[in-house]
């Protein structure tokens, strides 16, 4: 009888859960504009376009996170390669914004990026081609990641790769794609990456409006992806990727064909982190091959662990916070971030197994 | 390849599971060598044996979780079961408790009922599945059948090793095999829950086929008609449980020692 109160008690707490993370971002929504957009410069009110990026892109960093915990939090697949996602839809993002700026660019090619004008290139490789549209453009920032963790998906789960191996693989597919674009021959800026944009839609990404109407953009998203991950997770396809964590082989032996359940997770996963990078790029105004690095792809695992895995919300509530530290931080002492990250991950490993949203979670209970 | 082509198929004729000369070797070690075994539509057959007799890996190559070397396996007349995938094999229709009970530790023990039940597998589905009244009412029976219905919301990760057990019986129940292979189901339980099991094997029995793998020699001459003795790989005797018993093999490598 106890359980079913603790049950009721969870259930009534993951409802909570909901309301805090979309309703904490929905005030986000009405505030922040007020806030940097009507109140004057000079009051304490005043939120400066800065912060306003900044809470962007944090945003961003938090939609990576609960691409990564379902896959990781839910069914056990621990990615490390989801950077790669991340950097490929904001990529896709880059090449339409590279191609709004026209004729504009130092050489003043209204088909050509600087970078290919450089380059002594005379004509726009075919994998641009169509960037200049912005449907077209969105519709490959859910394409390549996607089909990028589909084809992916599909060898690495029919071969059974499991555990440590699979984070190896992906950890792989990240470094390949960092070498890839390092290599000018690539045709996406090189080392240097794309940079340099101008507007989104027409609107001049330098003015607050812009990066206001970016930073709602971001947390709208989030909240329809949150949504949207929490129905996955709530169905049955949900509880079944939960049993595939804990005993793969026996949904097989139950009739279910595990590797179709965890390779539509990860497409979806993939997709969701394709959409964060799209989001991110125009905020910070460069992408570059930097994004592919395998180290970022950890990191951003550690924020998932930090906040607690297989929550959803615990992704979202750890990104923002890790990131926020990793911010104030490296302020005051760049070099040592990685071992504060590191000290963070190990502390929270040993006292906070559940992540910070087990603390409370537990107390409640 | 078809049953009609192998030799001796007319065996199939009303059995239910047909292994011929299955052989399955570990590193050189012949975990099975060459065994032919039937099990008829309905039966309700015991296989018992010394540790390492084998009857884990017979299980193993009917499920598909073990290709074996050499031999034929097939079951309800045209599923070849060495072609198959485990997911297929289940789907066919074989249900399986393992000897060391596996249940989704972090999930209800309702949960796990229903994904044990009967139902459209595939991705889609399972997007949009709601359980029906009927399935609730399947899912609340089955609970109450394996005594789990007041620990029904509490994750299964907390049942005692023979609530685990049931737990175990009922996703059999639940996935409403045709065959059932049972290994080794009361490990574990006390003496009233040993006779509980024994009755709800019995009474399965009948509407489908149920092979129980056991070292509990009282429990095997509860519920046996048929047994089959396996020694090292191999089909050693099969009978009825007095005949088996009496046969002097048997006596030398089995029950003549204590178990
Ligand atoms: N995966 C494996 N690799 C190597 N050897 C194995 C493997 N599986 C089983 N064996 C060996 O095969 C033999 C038969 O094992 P099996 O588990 O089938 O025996 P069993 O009859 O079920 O015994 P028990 O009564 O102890 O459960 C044993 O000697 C075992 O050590
Ligand atoms: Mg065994």
């Amino acid at each position: 009888m106890t359980s079913v109160a603790n049950r009721t008690v969870a259930s009534r707490l993951a409802g909570h859960h909901d309301l805090l993370v979309t309703g904490a971002l929905g005030i986000a929504v009405l505030v922040v504009p007020i806030l940097a957009l009507t109140v004057p410069e000079g009051s304490a009110l005043h939120l400066s376009t800065f912060s306003v990026t900044l809470l962007g892109k944090y945003l961003c960093f938090a939609l990576l996170a609960l691409a990564v915990d379902l896959v990781w939090g839910y069914c056990g697949i621990l990615s490390l390669g989801h950077g790669a996602f991340f950097a490929l839809g904001g990529y896709a993002m880059g090449m339409y914004l590279m191609r709004q700026i026209g004729d504009r660019g130092v050489y003043g090619n209204p088909i050509l990026p600087d970078f290919m004008v450089f380059l002594d290139w005379q004509e726009l490789p075919w994998y641009w081609w169509g960037f200049s549209s912005f449907p077209f453009s969105m519709a490959m920032v859910v394409a390549v990641p996607g089909l990028l963790a589909l084809v992916f998906g599909w060898f690495a789960f029919r071969s059974r790769v499991n555990g440590v191996y699979l984070s190896i693989i992906t950890q792989a597919l990240t470094y390949a794609l960092l070498l890839a674009f390092f290599r000018n021959e690539m045709g996406f800026g090189g080392n240097n990456g794309l940079t340099d944009f101008k507007e989104i839609l027409g609107f001049d990404l330098q003015a607050d409006a812009t990066r206001v109407g970016l930073f709602v953009t971001t947390a709208l998203v989030l909240i329809a992806s949150y949504t949207v991950t929490r129905g996955v997770v709530s169905s049955r396809f949900g509880r079944v990727l939960v049993a595939i964590r804990d005993a793969e082989d026996r949904m097989r032996f139950l009739g279910y064909r595990t590797e179709h359940y965890k390779l539509w997770a990860f497409v979806l996963s993939g997709v969701i982190a394709g959409v964060a990078g799209a989001l991110y790029v125009p905020q910070v105004g460069i992408i570059n091959p930097g994004e592919f690095a395998p180290l970022n792809s950890i990191e951003l695992v550690i924020w998932v662990a930090i906040g607690g895995r297989g929550t959803l919300h615990g992704a979202i509530v750890g990104a923002i916070l890790v990131n926020f530290a990793k911010t104030w931080f490296t302020g005051l002492l760049p070099e040592a971030w990685l071992f504060v990250l590191g000290a963070l991950f190990v502390m929270g490993t040993l006292f906070l197994p559940r992540g910070l949203v087990g603390l409370v979670s537990r107390r409640e209970r | 390849m078809s049953p009609e082509g192998v030799e001796g198929s007319d065996l199939l004729h009303g059995a239910i599971l047909y292994l011929d000369g299955i052989t399955v070797s570990f590193d050189g070690f012949r975990a099975l060598d060459g065994l032919s075994l039937t099990i008829d539509r309905g039966e309700l057959r015991c296989i018992i044996g010394a540790n390492g007799a084998g009857k884990s890996t017979m299980m193993d190559v009917v499920t598909g979780k073990t290709r074996p070397d050499a031999g034929v396996a097939f079951f309800d007349r045209h599923h070849d079961l060495l072609a198959m995938s485990e997911a297929d094999i289940a789907m066919a229709g074989i249900g399986r408790k393992f000897q060391k009970p596996t249940v989704f530790t972090n999930l209800t023990v309702r949960t796990n009922l229903e994904l044990a039940m009967r139902d459209d597998r595939s991705v889609w589905r399972s997007l949009r599945a709601r359980l029906d009244g009927e399935q609730r009412d399947r899912i609340e029976e089955t609970l109450e059948s394996i005594g789990l219905h007041l620990l029904a919301d509490a994750d299964a990760g907390t049942l005692s090793h023979g609530q685990k057990q049931w737990l175990e019986i009922g996703m059999l129940l639940m996935q409403d095999p045709k065959l059932l292979l049972v290994d080794e189901p009361v490990a574990g339980m006390t003496h009233q829950e040993t006779e509980r099991t024994a009755e709800l094997l019995v009474s399965l029995a009948g509407g489908r086929s149920v092979v129980v793998v056991e070292h509990d020699m009282e429990f095997v001459r509860s519920i046996a008609r048929r047994v089959t003795v396996l020694h090292e790989g191999r089909l050693l005797a099969e009978g009825d449980m007095e005949s088996v018993q009496n046969d002097p093999r048997v006596v030398e490598v089995y029950l003549g020692t204590p178990c």
